[in-house]
């Protein structure tokens, strides 16, 4: 388990200096996926650097599995961080070893004999599905192989925590998908816990159980990651949960709004609108659309305009709160 | 009128001294620029290792002051001209060689002429490396040493290379210039016989056969730079 506890981080600066964090508190628990998300400048980076200590912080702590890594020796801190281990968006690969000696890297920094270290980095190439690969140098690789490789030294030392720093950003949709579906594989076999740190919410919506929101140095919202994309509560989290456009048409419609989501293919199946007008003689027009996956789970997001006043916006919300399995709310129009 | 030239007093005397101390002279200046060179690798690496991972105590934690001492240090001995160091350097040179003339003796200065301008070239080489891979190999445990032996020297090999290719040439330029004040090799042939005593072709003959080391030297250090480097092997 790894606590981040009242965690801050000022950089110094001229004028005073710049607060990358300020005060955040995570528990992530063991064996998740986690999900950091935020725009650049949040923090996130700061965050996870924070967790091996590659940034000490200015206040706070990281507790992991009990033990107050922020008081530990170099030495120890050093031995710690084989248990720690991170991977990057710029793969960050020696570029003058070949990736069987990449892989190796770590367990020479360990101490590890040459031949076992060597075998070891055969096996994790071979589970990275770089077999044929050993010889070759990063420059011969595409960047997703090169994520592999980088995967496969990060896991030499069979941490039990693997952080990734926008360790996606730099690939395409597709190698993005197929390095995701890797973490999650490796994730499940070998038991880690992972801490994905993006700005895409198509990761966090693949691979993720939980998130945390970060926004301006802070938490802005924490929990499951189909309930917050699904009821998004801060600010910041609505802006990563609707696309753009969302907010021209709110401000557009002129009458009462619901938003509704319902997850899972139960409730997909009940024909909502029209069954709303049939029942409430309510007609809603459908201002806006859609279903994303997240986590294996289809979650349809919904914005309805109701026309009509008060009374047919109260009705309209108690009756759809009344359908199992959907979330309702009613939308209030930005000033 | 070919023939007249050839059998002149002067070309006859040159060629004299081609086949009997030009030999001698190219093997004196080879061996005192490589001995040199090595020597003021052995000092100017490390030192230049120190200037970048001394650096904002990121890898090394070496304090601030000693850093700038070391480069004030550095700066003041690339400040001097190499014939005026050279003379400056006369009691360490006898100190270490029990004299100040000769070919051997003409190494003590050059070393100390070289080795700052080597530590320079080295901190350039080190400072190409991408960060991130440093930090890579700290968030994978890696203490000081190891970075330094294990990722910033191996990452930076060709560079490395290139830029011994480019202090052993400039190395060969100052030990012929060691040649005014006693030191040994081409330089001396060239002014001895060129500047004091007027027979030019002498001098074209050093001159020819500098040129030719300077080749020499660059298209070993360029062809070892590019073989060193694995960057360059994309999909072979």
């Amino acid at each position: 388990m790894i606590e981040i506890k009242n965690l801050s981080k000022t950089f110094p600066s001229k004028s005073g200096g710049v607060e990358a964090l300020k005060n955040v508190s995570l528990t992530i628990p063991d064996g998740e996926i986690y999900g950091i998300i935020g725009m650049s400048g949040a923090g996130k980076s700061t965050l996870v650097r924070c967790i091996n200590m590659l940034e000490r912080p200015t206040e706070g702590s990281v507790v992991i599995d009990g033990r107050d890594i922020g008081v530990l020796s170099e030495s120890e801190l050093r031995k710690e961080r084989q248990s720690i281990t991170m991977i990057f968006q710029g793969f960050n690969l020696l570029m003058q070893r070949n990736c069987l000696k990449n892989v190796c890297f770590p367990l020479e920094l360990a101490g590890v004999k040459k031949a076992e270290a060597e075998k070891r980095a055969a096996e994790l190439l071979e589970i990275v599905g770089l077999k044929d690969k050993m010889k070759s140098y990063p420059a011969q690789l595409s960047g997703g192989q090169q994520q592999r490789v980088a995967i496969a030294r990060a896991l030499a030392t069979n941490p039990k925590i693997l952080l990734c720093d926008e360790a996606t950003s730099a690939l395409d949709p597709q190698t993005t998908h197929s390095i995701l579906s890797l973490i999650r594989d490796l994730h499940d076999k070998l038991g880690l816990t992972v801490v994905i740190i993006t700005h895409q919410m198509s990761v966090i919506e693949e691979i993720c159980t939980r998130v945390a929101i970060l926004d301006g140095g802070t938490v802005a919202e924490e929990g499951a990651v189909g309930e917050v994309f699904s009821a998004p509560k801060s600010d910041a989290a609505k802006r990563l949960v609707y696309p753009e456009g969302y907010e021209e048409t709110l401000n557009s419609f002129d009458g009462g709004m619901v938003r509704i989501v319902f997850g899972g293919a139960a409730a997909t199946k009940t024909p909502l609108i029209a069954q709303m007008a049939i029942d409430k003689n309510i007609a809603a027009s459908i201002l806006y659309a859609s279903t994303r996956s997240i986590c294996g789970r289809v979650y349809g997001n919904m914005l309805l305009g109701i026309p009509g006043g008060r009374q047919q916006l109260d009705s309209a919300l108690t009756y759809l709160k009344g359908i199992p399995d959907i979330f309702a709310e009613e939308v209030k129009r930005n000033a | 009128m070919l023939s007249s030239f050839f059998e002149s007093e002067s070309v006859t005397k040159a060629l004299e001294i081609l086949k009997t101390e030009i030999p001698l002279a190219v093997w004196e200046t080879f061996y005192v620029t490589v001995l040199s060179t090595l020597f003021a690798i052995i000092l100017g690496l490390p030192l230049g290792v120190l200037l970048v991972a001394g650096e904002n105590g990121k890898i090394l934690k070496i304090p601030k002051s000693l850093l700038h001492i070391l480069n004030v240090i550095i700066n003041l001995l690339r400040s001097v001209p190499f014939l005026i160091l050279m003379i400056m350097v006369f009691p360490l040179t006898r100190l270490i060689m029990g004299t100040v003339v000769g070919t051997a003796a003409s190494i003590v200065p050059l070393v100390i002429a070289a080795f700052p301008f080597v530590a320079r070239l080295v901190e350039g080489s080190l400072r190409e490396i991408n960060p991130n891979i440093i930090e890579t190999a700290q968030s994978m445990g890696a203490n000081p040493f190891q970075i330094i032996v294990k990722v910033m020297l191996p990452e930076s090999v060709p560079s490395l290379i290139s830029n011994a290719t480019i202090a052993i040439t400039t190395i060969l330029g100052y030990s012929a210039m060691s040649g005014i004040i006693g030191g040994g090799g081409l330089g001396k042939i060239a002014i001895n016989y060129g500047y004091y005593r007027y027979q030019y072709l002498v001098m074209a003959f050093a001159v020819i056969f500098l040129v030719l080391l300077v080749q020499l030297f660059q298209s070993i250090g360029t062809f070892l730079a590019a073989k060193a480097d694995k960057r360059l092997k994309a999909n072979k």
